[in-house]
């Protein structure tokens, strides 16, 4: 419910706050001097003549039926049509850091938190840190460096120019090639937080008095981390996950502008510099319904792994 | 590990006000035969071995259109301190320039750059942060002490703000306003705009601190003395939000640094001849440039070196502070 809202607020905003906006446009066919009357049709043709209000309504009464119109920017093209293509681009490059920032940040984690000293474990911890102060702004700019130095890696784009002809399994094969630069650029911060975050619930688990029983009932010491420690520790964790999805987004739009990943953080940004307020409003509105999505997703999961999450609920 | 933060942030904090006082050259002088001009390579002993106080072989250009530069080491010119009133700088810059880390694309001193930006960047995200506590007491607290439908309406417009996609707002917002200011003005709005989507932060804290004290005897006490509200809520109940508002404040200020960056970066914030960090990274967006002239991404070094004073501090204390840390977006 509140998502709904939340998706209805951000739309109409967008809406209303490119329409104040100065210029538009047909401010370029002023530039280009046009005369008064063919300006006036123009005007008349995109609905710019008509009254705010009045165009918000008929806006409102199309985006409820997720028809946000025709993009000025790409002519004769649907906005929803684009903004899909694009965030589907967005969520998989999404997808694939966060897994990538779980499955190298967990692990991790349980090791330097069981390892309150140690070589290993201070080692991780410093590389977190490391990471931790490293906005994908910063790593993807030094990634693209490395790419373009050593030619090991695509600098940017998702696929190649040549890639579209021939056929399914190579365009996979050329995309998961372009992937790793950004999504890995997206996933280094996110790796440290979860790295983070594991570890100080793990150390905070295996001081708890059970622990100690059980090492003391004969479990070995990588079982009692692996299998008791890490169930007991993680859900803590699994809670974070509903936030990421927001700095998920506002790293995916930088990874996306410096790595060229033709993304929704890129059509948008687009949008903007081209003034295309409809391309906007479908580019923010798609940006919010991902992040309710998310929201939601992770709440409903963490209702179900921890049952008190149920009871307690909005303290 | 808290003490190195700080002294981190200390270090960067200290250069960036004495920038004049520190920066060997102007930050906004184009020197047209420097233009993609590598760090200057220091040296310490000579060819015959002898040692020297650090000295380097100004460089002469050897291809202007490749910007390919070799050092003449048939010249030498000394470091000098205390000179032409800064701390250090070279003996004579009509013998030959030092650029410590380089020059941009016009030929501009990227250390003075760096110093020189580093005051707008942090400027503005300071100023940010204060109008996000300043915002966030007065919102906070009026929806804590008075409750009722005020406070539900004010919460649920923090949580609004807040699950926001924050970017997309501070685009949405920088790109009604017209894009061509004044530097000053430029400032000024982005420490509006930070504000504006920083504030829930603080607010939903303070409310919640405000709400609880309120029913504590001293405030009860104040009340039954005669005292008003305003004299209740500043006086007696927003010292209790001290501890809150300096976590909020090492939380947001990365945060902020990090978002003028990206907003110069993208060419939204600041235009170039302000230097700040973020425009200086724009000059890196090119990646042929970047490869070619990798010292061009020094900015993103001072962010980094901020960024990791923040959290070593953060992650050296204990509590509540660490706890939200890792928690809080950006």
């Amino acid at each position: 419910m509140f998502a709904l809202l939340l998706v209805f607020f951000v739309s109409s905003g967008a809406v209303l706050l490119t329409r104040v906006a100065p210029g538009s446009v047909v401010a370029d066919l002023v530039a280009a001097g046009a005369s008064r009357a063919e300006i006036q049709r123009e005007r008349a043709r995109y609905g710019l003549d008509r009254p705010i209000l009045e165009q918000y309504a008929s806006w409102l009464s199309h985006a409820a039926r997720m028809d946000f119109g025709e993009s000025l920017m790409y002519p004769g093209q649907r906005v929803s049509a684009l903004v899909r293509d694009r965030a589907g681009n967005t969520a998989v490059l999404a997808i694939v850091a966060l897994a990538l920032a779980t499955l190298a940040g967990i692990p991790l984690g349980v090791v330097s938190g069981s390892r309150r000293s140690g070589v290993l474990g201070g080692a991780i911890r410093t590389v977190s840190l490391v990471c931790l102060s490293l906005p994908p702004l910063v790593t993807s700019l030094v990634l693209v460096l490395v790419a373009a130095r050593t030619g090991w890696f695509p600098i940017g784009g998702m696929t190649s120019i040549d890639a579209t002809s021939a056929g399914w399994l190579p365009w996979l094969r050329d995309v998961a090639w372009h992937l790793p630069l950004p999504s890995v650029a997206l996933a280094l911060p996110m790796a440290a937080v979860l790295e983070r975050l594991q570890s100080q619930s793990i150390g905070e688990t295996l001081r708890e008095p059970y622990m100690l029983a059980t090492l003391a009932r004969g479990v070995g010491r990588g079982r009692l981390v692996w299998r008791d420690g890490f169930k007991a520790s993680v859900g803590p964790v699994a809670s974070i996950y509903g936030l990421m999805i927001g700095s998920l987004l506002s790293g995916s739009f930088v990874v996306e502008i410096v790595t060229s990943w033709p993304g929704l953080g890129r059509l948008m940004f687009d949008a903007l510099r081209a003034r295309d307020l409809y391309l906007v409003a479908g580019c923010a509105t798609l940006g919010s319904v991902f992040l309710a999505a998310g929201t939601l997703v992770s709440d409903v999961a963490l209702a179900l792994a921890d049952p008190r999450v149920r009871v307690e609920d909005r303290a | 590990m808290r003490r190195t933060g700080l002294v981190l942030i200390a270090f960067v904090a200290v250069l960036a006000a004495a920038a004049p006082l520190v920066s060997p050259h102007d930050p906004a002088t184009k020197y047209d035969d420097r233009m993609h001009a590598p760090p200057t390579r220091l040296h310490l002993r000579d060819e015959a071995g002898n040692w020297h106080w650090p000295f380097f072989h100004p460089l002469r250009l050897a291809d202007r259109l490749e910007s390919r530069f070799e050092e003449d080491a048939s010249r030498t010119v000394r470091l000098k301190l205390f000179t032409r009133g800064v701390l250090i700088a070279e003996e004579d810059p009509a013998a030959g320039l030092w650029l410590p880390l380089g020059a941009d694309s016009y030929g501009r001193d990227l250390f003075a750059r760096i110093l020189y930006g580093a005051r707008v960047s942090l400027g503005v995200s300071l100023l940010a942060v204060l109008g996000s506590l300043l915002l966030g007491v007065i919102v906070g607290s009026v929806a804590g002490y008075f409750g009722g439908a005020l406070d539900e309406a004010l919460m649920r417009l923090a949580e609004m703000v807040v699950v926001l996609p924050t970017v997309y707002l501070v685009l949405a917002l920088r790109a009604v306003l017209p894009l061509v200011l004044e530097p000053a003005q430029i400032f000024a709005l982005m420490a509006g705009i930070f504000a504006l989507v920083g504030w829930p932060f603080v607010a939903r804290g303070v409310r919640g601190i405000v709400a609880s004290e309120r029913r504590r005897e001293y405030a009860e006490a104040a009340r039954a003395a005669g005292a008003g509200h305003a004299r209740i809520l500043v006086r007696h109940l927003l010292p209790a939000t001290a501890g809150h508002l300096g976590i909020q404040a090492t939380l947001l200020l990365p945060a902020f640094i990090l978002a003028e960056a990206t907003l110069s970066f993208v060419g939204v914030g600041f235009l170039d001849p302000t230097p700040t960090w973020g425009t200086m990274l724009h000059d890196a967006a090119s990646v042929s440039a970047l490869a070619q002239f990798p010292w061009l991404l020094a900015p993103a070094g001072g962010i980094f070196v901020v960024v990791l004073g923040v959290n070593l501090v953060v992650q050296g204390s204990r509590g509540e502070r660490r706890a939200r840390a890792l928690r809080h977006v950006w």
